[in-house]
């Protein structure tokens, strides 16, 4: 009797916390089916045109103002002093004009940055009504006719990635153009790279373009230290960057 | 048991009953399909509707472009680079609203001289002084034929 009782018990918790799983199990491994996407970006290749961050305002409607962004390309410059400027002009949309003269450089290069898509989520776990979630195809994305618009992902999110929209009133950020993806399109930035710095692909098929890029670079992700998962993969990342 | 709480019984189940109820209300429909969200919202992000277009579609009709294209510097770019997104220009090519991209400004964006930019990727000269007596970069170079006409 008592075990009986038990087990409905259990059944019927269970029934009722079935939803809320994500906030007990932190992330959900990788479903066996269907691709897992990532993201490569070669550092050593980026000639920081800001095509793609000109591309993907247009692709996905983003706010014209330069606050608002999906994905933007900075330039990191180490003077020779050791000072590390850091510039990125309307967020990289109309191109980089050198600002420091060749002979106080020590080293500089464009850093593209997007949403890391993360397998960890922090953005997702806070979101207190399940807007924003990380796809079975390990994107993550944002239900955005559920989404209140607390703005607490865009807090959490250590790389900086999300914005409120100030027309929607709702968070915005990168999908990796989902909607492209599921067309069998390439995503905007990286289809208007004209330097190929930017791949994606998918992280179970070993003979996917990123997998190659994994295997022939020292690859880093931003932030390793704050476990997020990362799926985006830098060539070349420095420890000046963030 | 004592009696008074024998009284809570039925008020405690209604409660969650009408906890179970409304919640049965608010919940909206395919939550928790696939996970804590809506699962509808993955087929309303993947339906929106696209702005660049597929670059096949470009070789659709302009074959002729893209051969001479890939005898070229330019090789293997797409042409949504240069052109713009284009997917208007797909649904109806009799608008022929394409960017077509002349100038120093645009083609600086990659060939401008940088220190950041690498020479082994893109190929670059100081758009301020590179013959400064032609205003736009097409006057001499063909960007689907770089050096044609050219000695």
């Amino acid at each position: 009797m008592k075990a009986s009782a038990a087990a409905a018990g259990t059944i019927i918790l269970s029934s009722v916390t079935r939803p809320f799983s994500m906030l007990l199990i932190a992330s959900d491994p990788p479903p066996e089916e269907g691709p897992w996407w990532g993201i490569g970006i070669d550092i050593t290749k980026c000639i920081g045109c800001g095509l793609c961050a000109r591309g993907c305002k247009m692709e996905n409607s983003v706010p014209d103002e330069p606050f608002y962004f999906r994905t933007w390309v900075e330039q990191y410059t180490i003077l020779n002093n050791g000072e590390v400027k850091i510039e990125s002009p309307n967020g990289g949309i109309d191109g980089f004009t050198q600002s420091v003269p060749d002979e106080e450089i020590f080293k500089t290069f464009f850093v593209p940055k997007m949403c890391n898509h993360c397998e960890k989520s922090p953005c997702t776990q806070v979101c207190p009504v399940g807007a924003t979630y990380e796809s079975p195809e390990g994107i993550s994305l944002v239900d955005q006719t559920y989404c209140i618009g607390c703005g607490y992902c865009v807090q959490a999110c250590p790389y900086g990635c999300r914005y409120l929209h100030p027309e929607k009133k709702v968070v915005d950020k990168c999908t990796l153009c989902y909607h492209r993806l599921e067309k069998g399109l390439v995503p905007v930035c990286m289809e208007v790279c004209p330097s190929k710095a930017r791949i994606y692909g998918n992280l179970k098929d070993r003979d996917s373009e990123l997998v190659q890029f994994l295997r022939e670079h020292d690859y880093q992700v931003l932030k390793p230290h704050l476990n997020t998962g990362s799926k985006l993969f830098y060539n070349a990342l420095t420890a000046e960057v963030s | 048991m004592p009696s008074q709480l024998k009284r809570l019984i039925p008020l405690f189940i209604l409660f969650i009953g009408l906890f179970l109820v409304i919640r049965h209300f608010l919940i909206p429909e395919s939550f928790g399909q696939y996970g804590h969200y809506r699962g509808n919202s993955l087929q309303e992000n993947a339906s929106r509707e696209t702005v660049y277009a597929d670059k096949e579609d470009c070789y659709a009709c302009h074959d002729d472009i893209l051969e001479k294209l890939n005898n070229e510097m330019h090789a293997g770019l797409s042409c949504l680079i240069c052109h713009g997104p284009g997917q208007t220009h797909v649904d109806d090519p009799q608008l022929g609203n394409i960017n077509k991209e002349s100038g120093r400004e645009f083609c600086g964006r990659c060939h401008d001289i940088n220190a950041a930019r690498s020479i082994d990727v893109v190929f670059q000269v100081d758009i301020k002084t590179h013959h400064t007596e032609k205003t736009n970069c097409i006057e001499c170079h063909n960007p689907h034929d770089l050096w044609e006409g050219m000695e």
